[in-house]
């Protein structure tokens, strides 16, 4: 076929009728998605494209960098700026820390084992985040269960500061970030032949070794998808830091919140979104470029 | 690659292993050889597989012993066994290239990286890999991808190799490439190997000797051509090649057939109903040859001739309805007298070529 001259082909038998019919089928195909297109664009790319139009006016209608200059004018603004980043990384941490264990557990267990175990991870996703924080506050408060408990049995005798502060936020999102971080990296662990490890320990590896040598590398791209869910969401989460932080730790969509339904200055708000959506697709960009290259690269060089 | 390292003998006893309460393997025994070349051959459920697993630690037994040159492994991890292992899915790592994945078993040996560099290199011209050590596995073909995980399993000089159907993978051709290739390895290198596979060619081809495995048990371990010519139960002469079953009866220290005595090689059994083994290649239009003293003479008619291109399959029917098939090659002076369904013809068994098996149902 390939030795025919172009236009011998482009004027074979039916080719017009045949192009004609690939050009219906692809203008039906972007019929089907205009709705969902539509869609996008009125509640998505619209509210976002104005949010960034107000955020370049100040607060007299003037056009103005003033919105942006305070992010490193004022002190309060990089104080939220690094507690946000604190409490990102901290949970985004924990998480790992709790979860990957958790996710190698159950992608070890027998079929129907886990399944069960499945659903206690994903249960809380069916109470809301609300519910689940202000239970957090009836477990850690100053005579919540945990301290009355602690107290009780003699192990302290002053409560524990656990909520309405740093800790209380941390212990909060960490428990409602886990799921996010835990399913895909069961789902990646799940597709981990168990030959890799069989194999490993047949050619001289004992255990420790055949896991951190094939299984935790293999594990890498779900670990890398839960971190990054976990991690952007934890930017911009506001419930449980505003319930459980007691007013101490603010982050940022907290302050967005201040600043538009407190001060009305939606200028200054606005320009908190942009700020947080370039960082967070900046991130983006940056977990996409380091795991681009590690995929590419060879993993075992060193 | 040294040769000269004596490859120690596997003893294998009183292996049992159950699978919840589904026993898998009863007492077995087998013993291989020093460098030898032992495939354990048998359908699925057999047991071929749980019995290699627990020879490369990767199951645990519920009794038994496993001898690895005067030394009890039965208890012993995995990764202290020395055996290299070749998966039916390879199971090559796939976030390491070549080079990283055949250096595996040497890194964990702590070998020092220039003998590594030195004996990757060895290995890889050893299975004909040369220049691809940078390759990522994904892109290896499957040939090569067999190539890769042969080299590791053997780069770290195991006493012995264990290979679970390696070559199911493979597209038919290079399929019998690489079984002769592997053939070849074993006798270049010596180590003591045992192979699994459900292809009785293969295993015929390769092997040097054979243990058939049916339900968890031995059925017969012999060379290849006594396998073939002697099967000892009907199931092995069902697995391994082509087989007619003709039912016999023995009594007063000879066989029946329909009234006819039996002329066979094997000796006499006890009383009782038992099954006459043919092959269909040693089953003969009579008018092939002269009548031997030795020969059984069948009447049949025949049913159905199939042309194969190299040769042909006549289906025929005894007397007494029972079907017999019988396969010849296709030369000119055969073709020439060949016959047509529905024609009556007698055919020809020498005795050397009736095995009597038990009747095991």
């Amino acid at each position: 076929m390939s030795a025919r001259p172009a236009e011998f082909v482009s004027h074979g038998l039916n080719a017009d009728a045949l192009r004609a019919d690939a050009r219906r089928e692809s203008l039906g195909l972007l019929g089907l998605c205009s709705p969902g297109l539509v869609l996008v664009g009125i509640i998505i790319v619209l509210p976002i494209g104005w949010l960034f139009w107000l955020s370049l006016f100040d607060e007299n209608g003037q056009l103005s960098g003033a919105n942006y200059a305070r992010f490193v004018e004022q002190a309060s603004y990089i104080r939220t700026f690094i507690t946000t980043f604190e409490v990102a990384f901290l949970v985004t941490g924990l998480c790992v820390l709790i979860g990957y264990p958790l996710a190698y557990m159950l992608s070890q267990l027998p079929r129907r084992a886990a399944s069960v175990c499945l659903i206690f991870v994903v249960l809380p996703f069916w109470t809301s985040v609300l519910v689940r924080t202000y239970a957090w506050l009836v477990i850690l408060q100053r005579k919540g269960l945990v301290n009355t408990w602690l107290i009780d049995l003699g192990l302290i005798s002053q409560p524990l500061p656990l909520a309405h502060n740093f800790a209380g936020v941390i212990i909060g999102m960490t428990h409602i970030m886990l799921p996010f971080l835990v399913l895909p990296l069961y789902a990646s662990m799940k597709t981990i032949d168990a030959d890799y490890l069989c194999a490993a320990m047949n050619l001289g590896a004992p255990p420790t070794a055949a896991f951190w040598q094939v299984f935790f590398p293999l594990s890498l791209p779900g670990l890398a998808a839960g971190v990054v869910i976990v991690f952007i969401l934890c930017l911009g989460f506001f419930v449980t830091p505003a319930l459980m932080g007691g007013g101490k730790v603010v982050m940022w969509a907290m302050r967005m919140e201040q600043t538009t339904g407190l001060y009305s200055n939606w200028g200054a708000g606005s320009a908190l979104g942009v700020v947080l959506l370039a960082v967070t697709l900046g991130l983006l960009g940056l977990f996409r470029w380091l795991l681009g290259a590690r995929a590419t690269s060879v993993w075992g060089a060193r | 690659m040294s040769t000269a390292r004596s490859a120690p003998p596997i003893n294998i006893r009183g292996i049992a292993k159950r699978f919840g309460s589904v026993p898998v393997l009863s007492g077995l025994d087998l013993d291989v050889a020093s460098g030898e070349f032992l495939t354990l051959l048998g359908p699925s459920g057999s047991g071929k597989t749980t019995l290699l697993m627990i020879l490369a630690g990767f199951v645990r037994a519920n009794a038994g012993s496993i001898d690895i040159g005067g030394e009890e492994v039965i208890t012993k991890p995995p990764h202290k066994r020395n055996i290299g292992m070749v998966f039916q899915n390879y199971a090559l790592f796939p976030h390491m290239n070549v080079f990283h994945n055949i250096a595996f078993p040497l890194k964990q040996r702590r070998t020092s990286a220039a003998e590594t560099a030195e004996r990757v290199e060895k290995v890889l011209d050893l299975v004909q890999l040369q220049g691809l050590a940078d390759r990522r596995v994904d892109q290896l073909s499957g040939g090569q991808r067999q190539r890769v995980a042969l080299a590791r399993a053997i780069v770290f000089e195991p006493r012995i190799v264990l290979m679970d159907e390696p070559l199911s993978a493979l597209d038919k051709g290079l399929r019998e490439h690489m079984q002769i290739e592997l053939r070849s390895l074993h006798r270049r290198l010596g180590m003591t190997t045992v192979y699994v596979t459900h292809d009785q060619r293969e295993a015929i081809t390769m092997s040097d000797r054979i243990a058939v495995m049916n339900k968890g048990r031995i059925e017969q371990l012999d060379r290849p051509e006594t396998l073939y010519a002697r099967p000892r139960t009907r199931f092995v002469a069902g697995f391994i090649g082509e087989s007619n079953f003709i039912p016999v009866e023995s009594r007063d220290g000879s066989v029946w057939y329909a009234g006819k005595k039996v002329h066979t090689a094997s000796p006499s059994p006890s009383s009782g109903r038992h099954w006459l083994v043919v092959r269909p290649e040693r089953v003969r239009l009579a008018a092939d040859a002269g009548l031997g003293a030795n020969a059984n003479m069948l009447h049949a008619t025949v049913r159905d001739i199939v042309y194969q291109g190299d040769s042909f399959i006549c289906y025929a029917n005894l007397a007494d309805g029972q079907q017999i098939a019988l396969r010849d090659y296709c030369r000119s002076d055969v073709l020439a007298r060949l016959p047509v369904a529905g024609q009556p013809v007698q055919l020809r068994v020498d005795a050397e070529d009736a095995i009597l098996v038990a009747d095991e149902t």
